[in-house]
């Protein structure tokens, strides 16, 4: 009779399963907006679990359809759950589970608490489906809650794998049921039994066997990143299909395929893949919930449906409540016997309190033939009555118990290096004394492991850079990273507070030496870069608080023309693993920094405003002009602003800093400018005005990016540069989101621009530098004028026609090396000052 | 348990043993049956090269590490008091032993353990871990998997990260409070097989 199970299904599920869903279209779409809503109000689901809500938006939905249709249109088909609901469901939990920790889910395998009062088939079947612990309802609780992680993987391993073992045992009944109570014979339960076993262990192997398929699959997906989350759904769904196909457990099979190839698909396919196959499980299987716990209200508002008697909804309360807390008991006892640290009393009373029973319970009790069950409808009561009473009471009241009993909550908290390795060594030790001891416990079957999967199964399935990895390393730069976004976070004064304060970096950053700078970069340990002899070769606060400025200023004035290569190439999409999530947060930040930087210098300067008032209408003209890529420059206009020597200096790191976001992709037309900016050092003639200013970094152009470029690109992380930039260039593309019509144009016209300047004789730093300056001095200008631009820039592109692309350049390549550092030395230049005595940073006003 | 009885009558000095490390005697006993299988030569101690004889512990990568911190005292032989003493760091603390005032710090406490880590990065003993020291056993323990470069810099970030007393070096009080937060119990314990 076991191996009918498979007979389950509907004859022709797709057709079905097609008009039914053109069937419920329509009132699906106005279901799916009233979760939305409901998911999106946070405060409330903060207090009721989000299967109450869903529950009860059910009945109400069920009622409103009631009192229209006076019957139930929609209902539950075989078909539909077990194609695509129960899959979803299960491959996102699967697929999600702590892949560590699955040793102790498959420890808590054997848990099923057969709540029956034995004897009749259909009680069997009864309390097979209804002791199906709901994943989803418990992990939502108890995600909430926070409790320690033994618990809550060992609450998850248990929900999960109850959940295929309950469909199974349910497959295995209703095949002794539609035999016939009579006509099971003795061996039947043992051949019931067998077959279990068989259907389990099999669709545990299946699922094995694709996750290594799927695995070796994604190891060479790196030339079409686009389809790779494609493979990631169809091989996990094509699991369960296979070992539907033979009658063998699908569900497991699912799980263990996606537990399977967690690891090495995470770490082939790339973070943008990551993404999507994290979100779209995350939204199929929440579709899922919901419409299973909308059916679920639907039905509990129909009469016809069910039937009541009170015995046995009471009966069977009382009894998923008793035998719950058996089974716990009983189990961790066994457990303990073999665990380092046993499972506490509380643990376990939290344990059996969090038997909730969810969706695949009625889901299942909904699909029971009522031809062949007679009591169908009883059950189906019963189940919509055990299922309001845990989802509804005990998910409510979970979470006060767990704060009474204290539970031990996790700590949220990120490891840091120190721990990462320690615990590594530790582990280590671990595995070494057990060998001395001469014990094969945990620590040795994991080292076993882990050297199986180093030597075979990584080398396998994984790409070959990916491997390579360390694991360490890989902490160390998510450290990195976490710090440089927190540096940010805090306005880049802890750059000054703590980082320049360590003592040992007087020594160090006095020696000009590259050597010593890479050393203090080293030393200062987290990615973010910082230009020590930017600060070393500045003479003064003045001079320094004038380069901070401009650098500032520089890296903030010509944002709009900053562009970056439009997302939507085939070309950006290979090179889209640079993109971090940490991006969001870093450009909020960015520009809050950016801004409280503003204005400070707004005060600062204010006395400078009166003098410079005379100059402010022409450059707010000309800014505008500037700061406008699409603006076709009337050449008679910029060539008498531009005339002006004073600004040479600045050409070189403005085009530097621009360049510089650009570079993760580069594109060999754009930088026209870059040569010159490099060079300009020598280039740029000593005008008056640079004289009169003395402006430090004019110096530091010439000597400084060769040596920091080098050291500096080695030194910090890939990664971290990587995010920089791109976090960078992403603040930039907010401000002034890319042309749509011509992708290209806006950054290249703007280097066009300013790489040919109207008057080609003219060395063309002098001509472009000159907003820069005039800019810092009257901060008022300022002020108003970035606001303006920013005002303008949607604008301007739309209005202008585009301008003629940029002739070629064949000096990029040299650009192109340095500008990372530079750029990056722009950035940080600014917080760093603050530690010199004179300078001011954002703080101190 | 008759065998574990006769094995206990051939340690010298089992109660004594049993009072300090807090294993039970089934344990004792069975460790010494271990003691003995990797004492090959009978010679009722064990040296370096019976460690190295274990094929497992070859493979750890900081299996000379471990080896050297049984052999802490600096001579060639481990009799099989201290060899129990030093297994005893990784019994887990058990809060349920009536906690008796004569004996204040058990072998297998939280600093006992932490300890017993410690000295496996102090290779020179002086109570501090130094850059090159703590550069050793991540070289062991990362293989090539990382460049030097690499591997530096992940040095002198966890000393920068630990470092309290800006000396370059991880002294025990800093390697103990930067390791405040971890469950060391949970991390430093194995099961003992009765």
């Amino acid at each position: 009779p076991g191996r009918q199970s498979g007979s389950l299904r509907a004859p022709n599920p797709g057709k079905q399963t097609l008009l039914w869903l053109v069937e419920v279209v329509k009132p699906f779409s106005l279901l799916l907006f009233l979760f939305l809503v409901f998911h999106f109000s946070q405060r409330f689901t903060t207090v009721v679990p989000e299967s109450c809500v869903l529950i009860i938006l059910g009945l109400v939905l069920g009622g409103i359809v009631l009192i229209a249709n006076k019957k139930q249109l929609y209902q539950l088909d075989p078909g539909l759950f077990f194609l695509f609901l129960l899959p979803t469901i299960v491959g996102d939990a699967g697929y999600f589970m702590p892949a560590r920790f699955c040793l102790y889910g498959a420890k808590m395998a054997g848990v099923i608490d057969d709540n029956v009062e034995a004897g009749l088939m259909e009680f069997l079947l009864f309390g097979a489906l209804i002791s199906a612990v709901d994943p989803v309802a418990v992990l939502a609780v108890f995600e909430e809650v926070h409790v320690n992680e033994m618990l809550f993987i060992i609450v998850f391993g248990e929900s999960l794998l109850n959940d295929a073992v309950t469909v199974v045992l349910y497959k295995v009944y209703i095949s002794f049921v539609e035999v016939g109570p009579g006509n099971v014979l003795t061996a039947d339960y043992f051949k019931g039994v067998a077959s279990f076993l068989i259907v389990s262990i099999g669709g545990t192997l299946v699922g094995l066997i694709f996750a290594v398929i799927l695995a070796f699959i994604t190891r060479f997906t790196k030339k079409v990143r686009i389809i790779e989350p494609l493979f990631v759904f169809l091989l996990v769904y094509l699991a369960y299909l296979t070992a539907e196909l033979f009658s063998l457990s699908a569900i497991l099979s699912m799980t263990f395929c996606g537990i399977g190839c967690n690891k090495y698909v995470e770490a082939n396919i790339s973070q943008k893949s990551r993404t999507t196959v994290k979100y779209t499980m995350k939204t199929l299987a929440s579709i899922a919930e919901t419409i299973i716990f909308i059916f679920l209200g639907i039905s509990a508002v129909d009469k016809s449906k069910w039937a009541w008697d009170t015995g046995l909804v009471s009966c069977t309360l009382i009894f998923i409540f008793v035998f719950r807390a058996m089974g716990v008991v009983g189990q961790t006892w066994i457990l303990n016997k073999f665990r380092l640290i046993p499972l506490e009393k509380i643990d376990q009373v939290v344990m059996s309190y969090g038997g909730l029973r969810g969706a695949v319970a009625f889901a299942l009790v909904v699909l029971l033939d009522g031809e062949q069950v007679k009591a169908k409808d009883y059950f189906v009561a019963t189940t919509i009555v055990v299922v309001f009473f845990t989802v509804m009471f005990q998910g409510l009241t979970i979470k006060p118990l767990v704060k009474w009993l204290k539970v031990p909550r996790s700590t949220n908290r990120k490891p840091t290096i120190n721990e990462e390795i320690h615990e590594r060594a530790f582990d280590h030790i671990l595995a070494a004394v057990e060998d001395i001891a001469g014990l094969s416990g945990y620590h040795h079957w994991r080292d076993k492991w882990e050297q199986f999967d180093k030597n075979y199964l990584s080398k396998l399935l994984m790409r070959k850079s990916v491997y390579c990895k360390s694991e360490l390393w890989e902490a160390y730069q998510k450290i990195n990273i976490r710090d440089a976004i927190s540096v940010i976070d805090q306005g880049g004064n802890i750059l000054t507070s703590a980082r320049l304060s360590l003592p040992s970096m007087a020594s160090r950053t006095s020696f000009p030496e590259v050597t010593n700078v890479t050393n203090y970069l080293r030393e200062n340990g987290s990615g973010v870069c910082l230009d020590l002899q930017v600060i070393d070769t500045n003479p003064g606060a003045k001079v320094e608080e004038e380069t901070e400025t401009h650098h500032f200023l520089a890296g903030n004035l010509y944002k709009p023309r900053r562009r970056y290569q439009s997302p939507y190439s085939r070309h950006f999409m290979t090179l889209g693993d640079q993109e971090r999530q940490d991006r969001e947060v870093f450009q909020r930040n960015m520009r809050n920094r950016l801004e409280s930087f503003k204005s400070t210098h707004y005060k600062r300067h204010k006395k400078d405003r009166s003098q410079k008032k005379a100059r402010s209408h022409h450059r707010l003209s000309h800014l505008r002009l500037l700061l406008t890529p699409r603006v076709k420059p009337t050449k008679s206009q910029l060539k008498g602003e531009l005339s002006e020597p004073e600004k040479d200096e600045d050409v070189g790191i403005t085009f530097v800093a621009r360049k510089a976001a650009e570079t993760p992709k580069e594109r060999p037309k754009s930088v026209p400018a870059a040569l010159e900016v490099c060079q300009s050092p020598s280039v740029a003639p000593p005008s008056p005005t640079c004289g009169e200013k003395n402006l430090p970094w004019k110096e530091g152009i010439g000597a400084l990016p060769p040596c920091v470029s080098v050291e500096a690109t080695k030194i910090i992380p890939i990664d971290l540069q990587q995010a920089w930039n791109q976090s960078i260039s992403s603040l930039e593309s907010l401000a002034s989101p890319p042309v749509p019509q011509e992708p290209q144009h806006p950054r290249v016209s703007a280097l066009h621009r300013l790489s040919v300047p109207p008057r080609p004789p003219v060395p063309p730093p002098p001509s472009r530098a000159k907003f820069q300056f005039p800019a810092w001095k009257d901060e008022e200008e300022e002020g108003t004028l970035s606001q303006q631009h920013r005002e303008m820039q949607p604008l301007m592109p739309s209005l202008r026609p585009p301008p003629p692309p940029p002739p070629p350049s064949s000096a990029q390549s040299s650009g192109k090396r340095r500008n990372p550092c530079v750029y990056l030395r722009s950035l940080v230049t600014t917080p760093p000052s603050g530690s010199m005595p004179h300078s001011r940073g954002p703080t101190q006003l | 348990m008759g065998s574990t009885s006769s094995t206990l009558s051939k340690i010298p000095n089992a109660d004594e043993l049993i009072q300090e490390t807090g294993f039970t005697s089934a344990h004792l006993a069975r460790l010494f049956e271990r003691f003995e299988a990797l004492d090959k030569d009978k010679k009722g101690y064990l040296s370096p090269q019976d460690f190295e004889a274990i094929k497992e512990l070859a493979l750890n990568p900081i299996c000379d590490r471990i080896i050297g911190a049984f052999f802490s005292s600096g001579q060639e032989m481990l009799d099989f008091s201290s060899f129990v003493r030093i297994l005893a760091h990784f019994r887990p603390i058990d809060n349920n032993r009536t906690k008796e005032p004569n004996s204040p710090d058990p072998i297998n406490s939280r600093i006992n353990k932490l300890k017993f880590a410690f000295q496996l990065y102090d290779q020179d003993k002086d109570g501090k871990i130094s850059r090159n020291e703590l550069l050793q056993v991540l070289r062991a323990m990362l293989e090539k998997q990382v460049t030097e470069e690499q591997l530096e810099s992940i040095a002198d970030r966890t000393i920068q990260e630990a470092d309290l007393d800006r000396d370059d070096a991880i002294s025990f009080e800093e390697f103990r409070k930067s390791l405040e937060k971890v469950n060391i119990d949970h991390k430093m314990s194995i099961r003992f097989l009765r």
